[in-house]
């Protein structure tokens, strides 16, 4: 194993350095005893940056037993943790053993933990907050209270052991002395100074040590003192209104009994404490944040109402218009499909793949295709009404409006073509090839090329502003009535002020982005190739929520009445409740869903790489 | 302990008493104009013997072909006496975060049309302009703080930076609507429903903010992006006016006034009235109505 030895700086694996020919060591997140944290990037998975925590533990110990002692308590952690599934406890990924080191591979929780945030607090953190985080933690100790065959007392509660994440969730982070609970059995003592239950100085562990702690760390959280910085056990010297008089004198009720010295005086279990924190009234409103666990959701429950194969890919997206759906395919053709049943009405065959999303206006279906051609045909009878030639290939959606069609090309340049004639009214010369779908507003068209640039053009076909991405635009913008929203391959999203160009605010996902936003209720969604859905503040841009599916997120998401519809990479279509981000329900295809949904008479359509197109109820 | 972290605004006066009602006027409703108009006033009050607040108005119009929207750039500070001078730190707050905001957006509006992922959003400048005046505050006048509300407003779009508690309001026809919220203790009991608010009106620690710029570190600022209607006001003021006058007389004076200077006069008076405890500073913003309106 590993003959040549890791470059090291104190002792610490360096940037740059590859365990095991897969994990690139991206820096240091912490360390503490004998064990050591680095973040490092998962190089099995070349096209996502994932991320995982690698917790190296250095067994320096001389005495053959103790040796063995260090070693077995590492492989109990990490099989420990290897048992517990629970969204608030980091999955373990990896376990192996270089030399004298042995390394924990587990999952990266992005976020903060609650010590550093609680320094970076100016004045004190609102009572509401920390009951939310409260009641997490509730939730998390119920679980491994229950865990079969055997509890398992978490043993060091302490703020820097608890990370939020950014979406507000709690993550328990450190099982490094979490120990499988046998009633009666002592352990060692351990745990840190501070927040420790005085039996845990005896050496007995059991769940009621756990509530001291988080009562110790509720304290903590609440007054800014350090238990680590006063005498033992003096929190009932030391009452938290006396310091933060903005906590209820219910909350600090329940802190107080959760700190009795003598256990029998504290709550009995998680579950109680839980109780007695929901009827505070800082507890209102607290929602249990998306225990996303994807097993309980059967997804067979949710049968397609049909499905109509085609003879190749369906990267395009559907169109539903007076009960009928259009839909191209990269077996050349243009479908027309009855929308309730799926029966098939009729197609026309371009000379190309259809990559475009069709659009409907005055009786015209209009399709660009990779033959270079702009298609109108009629939408009753399916017969051409005319065409229109570009010199490059269409992979930009047609947008309808003012009696003319929109359309950008690989030629580089975006037309402005009369609905009723088939003839250019002007084209619009841009720095690259246009694969954005046009947006089409009161003053302007807007839409992004490959070089990056968002144009505002006139409907006159005059350039009004320019804004410029790092990388291409193939995101068609969303409008709202002040800004223009949109992604980039660059990673971020942006929100530009519709007259002026200006950045209202940016976002900057973990991947690229060729989702295109859209908006309901004050609230943009949106896809990334970091494989998550976001849900961000209109106005602002910070996040609202985040949705971690298991593939990159290219489909953009549909909104219809309180809930997301948005495809994946991974072959499923997902539906989320647009308010929390939790899974309703996901529908498995057998290819990559790059298609966006389209809800018509409650029913979500949508085309998957694997021929189809699906007709789901909502 | 975080208690030493909290600024204490000079002593103040603790009862609010009765709020005098608004002389009883006919309502004209005065028909707002074609162009943005802005008024201000700022008023050392009737007890102290310094005015500490600050003040910062700039408009600019561009008419013509590819004409670049009505720019308002709108500042108001509250500084804290006591040992330090609160109107040299006010004044220095205000200039500062108005020389970044020209610089950084007015300024490069004019010249380019082009924009690009490196330049900082809107957002952004806000916040930098707030956090520089705070790093400069704190260079300068070690242990002097100011409230700080900077509104840049373009067209009908307002951009709000806030830390303290001067307020921002949008004053429409039904009344106003408090867009930022306090940085005060106070404040944060009053959210968390520990007091009503009459109780945090009479509350001996109503002065002590939790959030000021001059106390160094990076600051958190709290920014608000909204559309304002035709017709309506955007009202920056500090707590001499809004600790004062009552916000259905505020609301009264602006729709009363037939144009926001007088608006800013009147408020100003409403507030010397009752009292005139405090500084009194406002600037009210009255949006146009639109060519097709």
């Amino acid at each position: 194993m590993a003959g040549v030895p890791h470059a090291r700086v104190d002792g610490r694996l360096t940037e740059g350095t590859i365990l095991q020919n897969r994990y690139y060591i991206l820096g240091v997140l912490g360390s503490g005893g004998m064990s050591t944290v680095y973040k490092a990037r998962d190089l099995h998975f070349p096209k996502v940056e994932r991320l995982c925590a690698i917790k190296e533990m250095l067994n320096t110990a001389t005495d053959p037993q103790v040796r063995e002692m260090v070693t077995r308590n590492f492989e109990r952690e990490a099989s420990l943790m290897a048992t517990l599934r629970h969204p608030a406890i980091p999955q373990v990924y990896d376990y192996f053993t270089e030399g004298e080191r042995s390394y924990l591979v587990i999952e990266f929780v992005h976020g903060k933990d609650l010590e550093t945030l609680l320094n970076e607090t100016r004045g004190f953190l609102s009572e509401t907050q920390v009951v939310n985080w409260a009641l997490q933690i509730c939730d998390i100790l119920i679980y491994l209270y229950n865990h079969k065959p055997n509890p398992v007392v978490f043993r060091d509660m302490k703020p820097s052991n608890i990370m939020l994440d950014e979406q507000g969730r709690i993550h328990l982070v450190d099982f490094g002395i979490a120990k499988v609970f046998q009633s009666g059995e002592k352990g060692t003592m351990i745990g840190t100074e501070g927040y420790s239950p005085p039996e845990q100085y005896r050496g007995v562990a059991e769940p009621r040590g756990d509530i001291y702690a988080l009562g110790a760390t509720l304290h903590h959280l609440l007054t800014k003192q350090d238990p680590r910085l006063e005498p033992p056990f003096s929190f009932h010297e030391r009452p938290i209104h006396a310091v933060n008089p903005t906590v209820s004198s219910e909350l600090q009720e329940i802190i107080n009994r959760a700190l009795e010295y003598d256990i029998n005086q504290r709550f009995g279990s998680a579950e109680e404490l839980r109780r007695a924190l929901l009827s505070l009234r800082s507890a209102q409103g607290y929602v249990k944040p998306g225990t996303m666990v994807i097993e309980e959701v059967d997804s067979e429950a949710h049968r397609a109402l049909w499905q109509f194969a085609c003879e190749d890919e369906i990267r395009s997206s559907p169109v539903v218009h007076n009960g009928v759906l259009y839909i191209g395919s990269y077996d050349n053709n243009l479908y027309a499909l009855d929308a309730e049943r799926g029966q098939f009405k009729w197609k026309y065959a371009a000379e190309g793949g259809i990559p475009t999303t069709p659009c409907v206006a005055e009786g015209k279906v209009f399709f660009g295709s990779q033959d270079r051609t702009l298609y109108a045909v009629n939408i009753e009878t399916g017969r051409l009404v005319w065409t229109y030639p570009t010199k490059g290939r269409i992979y930009s959606s047609p947008q309808a409006m003012f009696g003319h069609v929109f359309v950008g090309s690989d030629d580089r340049r975006l037309y402005a073509v009369n609905i009723a004639s088939g003839r250019q009214a002007w084209a619009f010369e841009a720095e690259s090839m246009i694969r954005s779908r046009p947006s089409v507003g009161q003053e302007a068209i807007y839409f992004g090329d490959e070089s990056g640039s968002l144009y505002a053009v006139g409907v006159s076909g005059k350039l009004i502003w320019r804004f410029r991405a790092r990388r291409s635009i193939m995101s068609c913008p969303l409008l709202t009535r002040e800004m223009v929203i949109f992604g980039s391959q660059d990673w971020h999203v942006y929100a530009l002020d519709l007259r002026s160009g200006w950045a209202v605010w940016k976002y900057r996902t973990n991947g690229p982005i060729v989702s295109s936003a859209t908006f309901a209720g004050g609230t943009v969604y949106i896809g990334s190739a970091d494989g998550e859905i976001y849900a961000l503040d209109a106005d602002e841009g910070y996040v609202v929520w985040r949705y971690k599916t298991g593939g990159q997120v290219t489909s953009s998401p549909t909104f219809h009445e309180g809930a997301i519809y948005v495809g994946c990479v991974d072959g499923y279509l997902y539906s989320l409740d647009a308010q929390t981000g939790q899974l309703r329900w996901r529908f498995r295809t057998n290819g990559p869903v790059i298609s966006t949904p389209f809800v018509a008479n409650d029913i979500v359509y949508f085309g998957s790489v694997d021929n189809n197109v699906y007709a789901l109820p909502v | 302990m975080a208690l030493r972290k909290l600024l204490r605004k000079r002593q103040a006066a603790h009862q609010t008493d009765e709020l005098r009602a608004p002389p009883v006027a006919p309502p004209v409703v005065h028909p707002p104009q074609k162009v943005m108009r802005a008024g201000w006033a700022s008023d050392v009050g009737r007890q102290r013997s310094v005015n500490e607040d600050a003040v910062l108005v700039v408009q600019a119009f561009q008419e013509g072909h590819d004409a670049l929207e009505p720019f308002g750039l709108f500042i108001v500070a509250d500084g804290m006496g006591g040992h330090k001078e609160g109107e040299v730190v006010s004044a220095l707050a205000v200039r500062t975060a108005a020389h970044h905001i020209l610089q950084q957006f007015y300024l490069t509006s004019l010249c380019c049309r082009e924009h690009n992922a490196g330049q900082a959003s809107i957002i952004e400048i806000l916040e930098e302009a707030v956090n520089l005046a705070n790093t400069t505050v704190t260079a300068a006048v070690p242990g002097g703080g100011t409230t700080l509300i900077c509104a840049l407003v373009m067209g009908r779009r307002v951009y709000l930076a806030n830390v303290g508690d001067s307020r921002a309001y949008i004053v429409s026809p039904q009344g106003l609507e408090q867009v930022t919220r306090d940085h005060s203790l106070v404040d944060r009991l009053v959210e968390m429903g520990q007091l009503t608010a009459e109780e945090a009106a009479m509350h001996p620690q109503k002065n002590v903010l939790y959030r000021a710029v001059g106390q160094g570190g990076t600051l958190e600022v709290d920014t608000f992006v909204r559309s304002v209607p035709a017709g309506h006001h955007l009202l920056l003021c500090t707590d001499g006016l809004w600790g004062m006058v009552a916000e259905a007389e505020m609301a009264s004076i602006i729709a009363q006034s037939p144009s926001p200077q007088e608006a800013g006069d009147a408020l100003v008076a409403a507030a010397n009235r009752a009292g005139g405890r405090d500084n009194i500073s406002a600037i009210i913003v009255e949006f146009p109505l639109a060519d097709g309106d």
